[in-house]
């Protein structure tokens, strides 16, 4: 297995758990290798050091140098419209996703059930049709 | 009128708790802190009215004088010669003057669902709360074949899903005593037929077959009423794999 996404100097990140779980931070900095410096003006991330277990990495990097204040990798952030990028990945939408599902009640859970039900009916039919009719041509 | 308004918020305590229940300031610091010494008591005794000790009593019969001083409270006629320990009251009252509530997220016409017994999985919908404090269900049973019962309200999970009930009118006989259990009579046994009588069985009264029809009359349209909710009712809860109830939303 190749890795293509490292821990690295203006590196987009989302933090898996703890305080801030949900939300996307840049590596600002490297502490030692457990730990970086992470700021996310954007997302509300507060200028802090990380375990990189909580990190998981995302394929934005930010081009800033080490070290720099929190105003610059915010216009940075603005500048590559990373915010905006990431909700349009697979990812995050996801996320949305897994969150609204987790949202649902009972009676939504019995509605979805019968929509799908309803989806694969509609499917199935479509399909022996067209296989039916394929069947004929030949 | 700002005044009053002012004087009518709520004051909470300078003193505030320390885990254990134990207060943060002993009462020295709290009479430096609350400025005890600033205020001026003006005490005000309140004059009681001397209640009188004796009455005086008319008293027939010739000899007896006419009349009395009698005690408005007698003196005890009994002293004991030893002091006997006091009996401590019990404080605990009998489970019919319990006071039951009811959970928040239930309120009349939510759908529950059953947790433990016969109907176990099904959802129903709550009618209204008895004095023992269980609730009253149904199914209702043409829909999903629960009839008219009482639960716990610990055997039942509430969603969020109601129906609007505020319609239905339940048959006053609905009460406690008659969803008891009623004892069913044991054969006697007697000489020479002991085979002979069988057991008396549980049946379905009358009167709870017609009470069944007046509630369901009622309910089954409004159920209706609401898109697939009557599938829903009809259909049991049951978890399948990664599902875990206490971070699921009901």
């Amino acid at each position: 297995m190749v890795f293509k996404r490292f821990i690295e100097i203006g590196r987009v990140a989302y933090i898996a758990h703890g305080k801030d779980a949900g939300k996307l931070c840049v590596v600002v900095d490297i502490v030692d290798q457990a730990r970086v410096l992470v700021d996310g003006p954007c997302s509300g991330v507060m200028r802090q050091a990380v375990n990189m277990k909580r990190l998981h990495l995302t394929k934005f990097v930010l081009k800033i140098p080490h070290s720099v204040r929190t105003k610059i990798v915010r216009k940075a952030w603005e500048k590559d419209e990373i915010t905006k990028k990431w909700q349009d990945t697979t990812w995050a939408k996801k996320i949305v996703i897994k969150e609204k599902r987790a949202q649902l009640t009972d009676f939504d859970r019995f509605k979805l059930m019968k929509a799908k039900q309803a989806r694969g009916r509609i499917i199935r039919t479509q399909y022996n049709k067209m296989k039916k009719e394929a069947a004929k041509a030949k | 009128m700002a005044n009053e308004k002012k004087r009518k918020r709520p004051h909470s305590s300078r003193n505030s708790m320390l885990s254990g229940g134990i207060s943060r300031y002993g009462r020295a610091a709290m009479y430096a802190r609350t400025a005890t010494y600033k205020k001026k008591w003006t005490v005000v005794k309140k004059e009681k009215a001397a209640s009188p000790k004796f009455i005086e009593k008319q008293i027939g019969g010739d000899k007896n004088g006419g009349k009395r001083q009698v005690r408005v409270k007698r003196q005890p006629r009994y002293y004991p010669t030893e002091e006997l320990a006091k009996r401590k009251r019990i404080s605990k009252k009998p489970f019919s003057e319990h006071k039951h509530r009811l959970r928040a997220s239930i309120t009349p016409g939510t759908v529950l669902i059953m947790v433990a017994g016969k109907y176990k999985g099904n959802r129903v919908v709550f009618l209204k709360q008895f004095p023992s404090g269980l609730l009253l269900v149904t199914g209702p049973m043409k829909i999903n074949g629960v009839p008219l019962r009482r639960v716990n309200q610990i055997y039942c999970i509430a969603t969020q899903t109601k129906v609007d009930i505020s319609t239905v009118k339940l048959p006053p006989r609905l009460t406690d005593a008659y969803f008891k259990k009623k004892k069913l009579k044991k054969p006697r046994h007697q000489e020479g037929e002991i085979f002979d009588e069988a057991k008396e069985e549980y049946s379905v009264s009358d009167e709870r077959k017609e009470d069944q029809k007046i509630v369901d009359k009622q309910l089954v349209p409004l159920v209706k009423k609401v898109p697939h909710l009557q599938g829903y009712l009809r259909s049991k809860f049951a978890l399948s794999n990664k599902q875990y109830p206490h971070l699921m939303k009901f």
